[in-house]
């Protein structure tokens, strides 16, 4: 088993928490509203290939948020400074849901230490006459069928009985969510005339049953993106990475390794 | 104590049975529920009762805001308290409040509360509050900056009302670069402000505050729960402002319905009020309480006090039992008000004489018992400080 390290690292007055393992080309994990538990079902075989970064954004998981973090635009240029003092270069970035919407405005503002680009279930724009899913007002049940598309996999997501401290971290997740994200919901009515920027490889991975961002969404991100990939899984909701883990894997891998 | 007539203006002529296919009566009811005959109706007869009750001698008629839903058709208080302005002549004509965070641009409050404030000659209470969570859903508006927009939203209309214009406001939600209200207040220095509440403890100590000392006014909460929040509120006055709080600084919103008896009271109230806590006021949890809008130490305590309040099932007599109904004779209603006073030292007692469904004529009959046979046995009457309250 690979081992995964939890460390802390210092970026301006944040104290970023986050986990990496593996070796070879770096593969940055940007997660969800939902806090990095969307990446944990692949994060371990993704880094037997790549040396795996997955940090739990400010105000997500274990990293306190700083007071003037407002809007997804600062988070992009947060992970601007992120990727400085990493020392990234030529490293592989990929994004899930509010995740995606981070890694295509840190694209656009500025690409070019980024070899390819993935965008999994993202948020960040919005497709006229077709609404997203209004997920600050589901309850937990409702949420839980429209992230979802597989019936076995809802039956054991609806069992779970989450601990006090479990509860807490979902409720501090959703209320950072909300600060970054509730207007203009999940989007960025700007991001799309930029999204031309982004000129490296993306690969676009969507559920063809995702209930926030419904498949249009997918077919408007690869349009507005010069030269991506698509790729839409059936009977997968808007976490492929559960529900369509093997395909996701093997086609991640194989794009990244692809463009190295 | 003095007496107030609060009229939440529901839409009484609302089918019941919404709930079998709708699970609130808040934001996702369709608006074909709504049948502008039957709006017009009762637009009219609320603003009847609402002149009624300064004509009865209550001290203040009071109005609300809510958005998009059936539980109160004033999206714009300002609109029904502009009537009033006109209409009354002695009661106060209070606002309870208007929710800040809302709008986009403070200074339109500041405004029109000025216009209410100078056509009254000062006969105006002014509320601020942060409107319910479900209303940052209808207003599309961010309930994690609501704190923050409150706060901004309140010190752009006090200095408005008291600065010498034109002065620039820095915020950061609200930047304006002309702020030169036209009208000035007539009050001085400004209308007086209440802040209705649902009892956040960071929420009683900014109201309490020396530089403010800002009516705190509780809605909806078990007795013992309002117990909690006032003592609160003074002990916060005494042990970290140095000052004593004066019971003009504390008031309840409470339903209340007087019969000639306890018997016919209950019988008449029931389906009404009933129809008050289980079908106007339901509102699910993620619609209430959408994240951000408290702290997560608020959002407990808030869950906690409010468990009563939002579910469905609930009886008249529990109610009843828990403070949040007081419904009798004029002689029950007269000793349980006298214990509310007692116990907490209540200033301003917002009566809600019209609830739910109940009609005109019970309404009416509501509002001369209550006038007749209760308020006058509090005029003049202060605190009485129990012994067995020390224990």
């Amino acid at each position: 088993m690979t081992s995964i390290q939890t460390e802390t690292l210092k970026v301006n007055d944040v104290n970023l928490t986050l986990r990496r393992a593996g070796e070879g080309e770096t593969l940055l994990l940007l997660h969800g509203a939902n806090g990095s538990a969307s990446w944990l079902p692949v994060f371990e075989k993704l880094s037997k290939e790549f040396h795996v970064i997955l940090p739990d954004h400010p105000g997500f998981g274990d990293t306190a948020p700083p007071e003037w973090m407002d809007n997804i635009s600062d988070m992009a240029y947060f992970y601007l400074d992120v990727i400085d003092t990493l020392g990234l270069d030529n490293f592989h970035l990929a994004g899930h849901s509010m995740g995606g919407w981070m890694a295509a405005e840190i694209g656009v503002r500025d690409g070019h230490r980024i070899k390819s680009l993935t965008l999994v279930s993202a948020a960040g724009i919005w497709v006229k006459g077709t609404p997203m899913g209004d997920l600050f007002a589901w309850s937990p049940q409702e949420t839980t069928h429209q992230v979802f598309a597989q019936k076995s996999v809802i039956d054991q997501m609806l069992a779970l009985q989450p601990s006090d401290e479990e509860l807490e971290d979902a409720l501090k997740n959703r209320q950072m969510a909300a600060r970054l994200c509730w207007a203009p919901r999940l989007h960025n009515p700007d991001l799309r005339k930029w999204l031309h920027r982004l000129k490296m490889p993306t690969l676009i991975l969507w559920g063809d049953s995702d209930g926030i961002f419904p498949e249009p969404y997918a077919h408007a991100y690869h349009e507005l993106i010069p030269g991506s990939q698509l790729e839409v899984y059936k009977n997968c909701g808007h976490v492929p990475m559960l529900e369509a883990r093997d395909d996701f894997l093997d086609r991640l891998t194989a794009f990244t390794q692809g463009v190295s | 104590m003095d007496f107030f007539f609060f009229n939440l203006m529901p839409y009484g002529a609302l089918d019941l049975d919404y709930d079998k296919k709708f699970a609130s009566a808040n934001l996702l009811l369709p608006n074909s529920y709504y049948d502008p005959e039957e709006g017009h109706k009762l637009y009219t007869r609320y603003l009847d009762e609402l002149e009624y009750a300064d004509e009865l001698g209550f001290d203040g008629v009071c109005v609300n805001e809510h958005h998009q839903t059936a539980y109160g058709l004033m999206p714009t208080p300002g609109v029904i308290a502009g009537a009033l302005a006109r209409n009354t002549k002695n009661a106060k004509v209070c606002v309870l409040g208007r929710a800040l965070p809302l709008v986009n641009n403070p200074l339109m409050i500041a405004e029109e509360f000025a216009m209410i404030d100078n056509i009254t000659k000062g006969r105006f209470v002014a509320g601020f509050v942060r409107g319910l969570g479900v209303e940052y859903h209808a207003m599309g508006i961010n309930p994690a900056f609501s704190l923050e927009r409150f706060h901004e939203a309140h010190d752009l209309i006090i200095r408005a009302w008291t600065e010498t214009g034109p002065f620039a406001f820095e915020g950061k939600h609200y930047h304006l670069q002309y702020v030169n209200l036209w009208p000035r207040p007539f009050s001085k220095p400004h209308p007086e402000v209440w802040i209705p509440s649902q009892g956040s403890e960071e929420t009683i100590r900014w109201a309490a505050h020396p530089d403010r000392k800002y009516t705190y006014l509780n809605v909806y909460s078990p007795f013992s729960a309002v117990e909690t929040f006032m003592s609160m509120y003074r002990q916060i006055c005494e042990e970290e402002y140095g000052y004593k709080a004066e019971d003009r600084q504390l008031g309840l919103a409470v339903p209340i319905y007087v019969g000639e008896t306890d018997e016919i009271a209950a019988k008449e109230a029931r389906p009404h009020i009933e129809a008050f806590f289980n079908k106007f006021l339901r509102i699910p949890n993620e619609l209430l309480l959408p994240p951000g809008y408290a702290t997560i130490k608020s959002l407990k305590a808030i869950a906690l006090a409010k468990r009563e309040m939002l579910g469905g099932g609930k009886t008249m007599e529990r109610m009843n039992d828990l403070g949040m109904f007081i419904c009798g004779s004029a002689d029950t209603v007269r000793s349980r008000l006298e214990e509310f006073q007692d116990r907490v030292g209540l200033g301003h007692m917002c009566t809600i004489l019209q609830f739910g469904t109940l009609p005109h004529e019970l309404t009416k009959k509501n509002m001369e018992l209550f006038a007749s046979e209760v308020m006058p046995h509090f005029e003049g009457r202060l605190r009485q400080q129990q012994s067995q309250a020390a224990e």
